[in-house]
């Protein structure tokens, strides 16, 4: 197992490099001249090629790309030329509020996903399943922007019971750093009063969020359990004459939540790079908003970072799966 | 006795799909994702001559009617230029549906030719174009799309070939996948024993039998396809107006709501039913043409 899990790790290295080579070709091969933006309609020429100079753009490709690897290396992604911040310090900034939005709406997935899927499954064919199935391909076509739209129209803006969008009142002051998801540092602080606001900002774009890996859950939760409902043990427990409900519960969950696996952890990475449109929607500050100010202003560093950092969790949350796939299911075992 | 002969294989596969039409009609979601699909694509064809008022669609505006509620005259309402919404989300249509279309299109001939030609070959070749493909599968898709359609600038063709360069390696995985299995078949050893030549096999042997799972997966793609296309327009790096793009609509009119919601609302629907269509069809054609995902 310790083998298995330090050979994928030590594998992760190998794609990341390749991640980088193929956004560092991408963006370089590509027209439009980020320096002559950066530095604004009215810059001469001379301090075009002084800006480019001055963040080493004037150098062959290879040399700038070899120069953000052995960055890399030392935690230094760069540095932003339209904001002149280094990257790393606003990723750290951005990045703990994505991951507590997606979070939250894996969480929510799952809490409604899997009991719903097993619901379906043990209903099949009868119309509790008919409408979880109609609504799991509708969750699944609602573009995630409109639904966050309907949402803001609906529970900001006409019943007003949520806000329209941010993170935190700006007036106030989020909780004391501990794990930047500002839910769990409120808490940590004991302070429930900032716990319940940080609830209610997160709530809509959470929901926005949790539909499409819900209706995915409920599908492959249903799918499998009742694969597993048709195995002799089932039968077995059955003429024994086990309640149903201990069946279920006891027999048919533990087996058929391995398959869910999978798709929670694939959902995850999706989740990381989607929160673009949701982002955009609710001003969520995370690093969905700040790859697109910076892919609208071809600012390049951040862009590629962003890019990296997701394809790293993407990688990590199938690790992660494939070991919560040997504890929950002893049959399958490691080399 | 030769036209029995020549007939046999014909009336098999007509039988065939007679069967599968009948199971596909016993689902009635699929046949009500049919009928959706099939209004959609009327509206590709007609929507530019059948909107009640052509000349907006074109870019002419109407300031005296801004943001006019729905009403008969216009039962979408208006928007903030005094356009109707319904004659904007009519001829929005063509522009997401044929987007959809070619960027699927073209992400599966692309899939198609690396998927095949990896499962084919194996060895290093397979190596090398799965582990790029795989590679591909780790950058999260829309930001390295919104990373090219913004360095390409704004544009129809720009923007396809940005989501196009995302899509394929779904479908190069799922070909390989196939084409290992199909590969191992005794009729292919036969053709091969019979000294067809690697082309030969590859083209009339193999491929034939794995576009079923092709089909399903583009019924399924059409509608991402045409939610990505709306996305790149939501985030303002797709289409351009005056070409009504749903997803430039819907970015458009977000700073109307919520006085005037109808400006947004209405163009958000028909994309929400459009793609609803395409995959409530793929999921009809999944169980039929899928005989592993039938249950």
């Amino acid at each position: 197992m310790l083998r298995f899990v330090l050979r994928r790790i030590f594998l992760i290295l190998p794609v990341l490099i390749g991640l980088t080579v193929i956004m560092f070709v991408i963006a370089r091969v590509l027209p439009g001249d980020p320096v002559a933006l950066a530095a604004g309609p009215n810059a001469t020429r001379d301090e075009i090629a002084r800006y480019a100079q001055e963040f080493g753009l004037d150098r062959p490709i290879w040399v700038q790309y070899w120069s953000y690897l052995t960055g890399l290396m030392q935690g230094d992604f760069g540095v932003s030329i339209f904001t002149r911040r280094p990257v790393a310090t606003d990723l750290a900034t951005y990045l703990p509020a994505t991951l507590e939005l997606v979070f939250a709406a894996m969480m929510l997935a799952i809490a409604i996903g899997i009991p719903a899927g097993l619901m379906a499954a043990v209903w099949r064919n009868r119309w509790p399943d008919y409408t979880s199935n109609v609504l799991s391909v509708a969750a699944i076509s609602m573009p995630r922007f409109f639904l966050g739209l309907l949402l803001q129209l609906c529970f900001a803006m006409w019943l007003m019971w949520l806000p329209l969008g941010g993170r935190f009142p700006i007036i106030y002051e989020p909780p004391p750093f501990v794990t930047g998801f500002y839910t769990l540092d409120a808490l940590f602080a004991g302070d429930w009063e900032s716990f319940v606001v940080a609830c209610r900002y997160l709530a809509l774009p959470a929901i926005a969020m949790s539909l499409s890996p819900l209706a995915t859950i409920l599908r492959m939760m249903r799918a499998s359990t009742i694969e597993v409902l048709h195995q002799d043990y089932v039968t077995t427990a059955r003429a024994l004459g086990l309640s149903p409900r201990l069946i279920v519960f006891k027999y048919v969950l533990r087996n058929a939540i391995s398959s869910s696996l999978t798709v929670i952890g694939l959902y995850f990475g999706w989740l990381l790079g989607g929160t673009v449109l949701v982002e955009t929607v609710f001003d969520w500050p995370g690093i969905g908003l700040y790859a697109t100010s910076a892919i609208v202003a071809q600012d390049f560093m951040p862009v590629v970072s962003v890019a990296l950092v997701i394809g790293f969790l993407f990688i990590c949350a199938n690790i992660v799966i494939d070991v919560l796939y040997g504890l929950i299911n002893p049959k399958v075992r490691y080399q | 006795m030769t036209d029995v002969l020549q007939d046999a294989p014909r009336s098999a596969r007509t039988e065939r799909a007679r069967r599968a039409w009948f199971r596909f009609r016993q689902s009635r979601l699929s046949v009500v994702g049919a009928s959706m699909v099939l209004v959609v694509v009327f509206f590709t064809l007609f929507g530019n001559i059948l909107a009640p008022y052509p000349e907006h669609v074109t870019g002419g505006v109407d300031t005296a009617n801004r943001f006019q509620p729905p009403s008969l005259a216009h039962p979408f309402g208006t928007n903030e230029l005094g356009q109707d919404v319904l004659s904007m989300v009519m001829a929005g249509t063509p522009v997401s549906v044929a987007a959809g279309f070619t960027v699927v299109a073209i992400g599966t001939i692309l899939g198609t030719v690396v998927g095949a030609l990896a499962g084919f070959n194996g060895g290093w070749i397979d190596d090398v174009l799965m582990r790029f493909s795989d590679l591909m599968l780790t950058i999260p898709s829309l930001i390295l799309a919104m990373a090219v359609a913004a360095a390409l600038g704004p544009g129809f063709g720009n923007m396809i070939v940005a989501i196009s360069l995302v899509w394929w390696p779904g479908y190069a995985r799922l070909v390989r996948g196939e084409v290992l299995q199909v590969r191992e078949e005794v009729y292919v050893t036969a053709a091969r024993a019979l000294g067809a030549s690697p082309v030969r096999v590859l083209f009339r042997h193999i491929l034939p039998n794995v576009v079923s799972p092709i089909i399903v997966k583009m019924s399924l793609d059409m509608g991402f396809a045409i939610l990505t296309v709306a996305a790149l327009g939501f985030i303002g790096i797709g289409v351009r107006p005056p070409t009504p793009e749903w997803g430039t609509l819907l970015s458009i009119s977000r700073s109307y709501m919520p006085d005037f919601w109808w400006t947004a609302v209405f163009p958000g629907l028909a994309m929400f039913l459009a793609v609803f269509g395409f995959n409530l069809l793929g999921d009809g054609l999944r169980d039929v043409l899928d005989p592993k995902a039938r249950r």
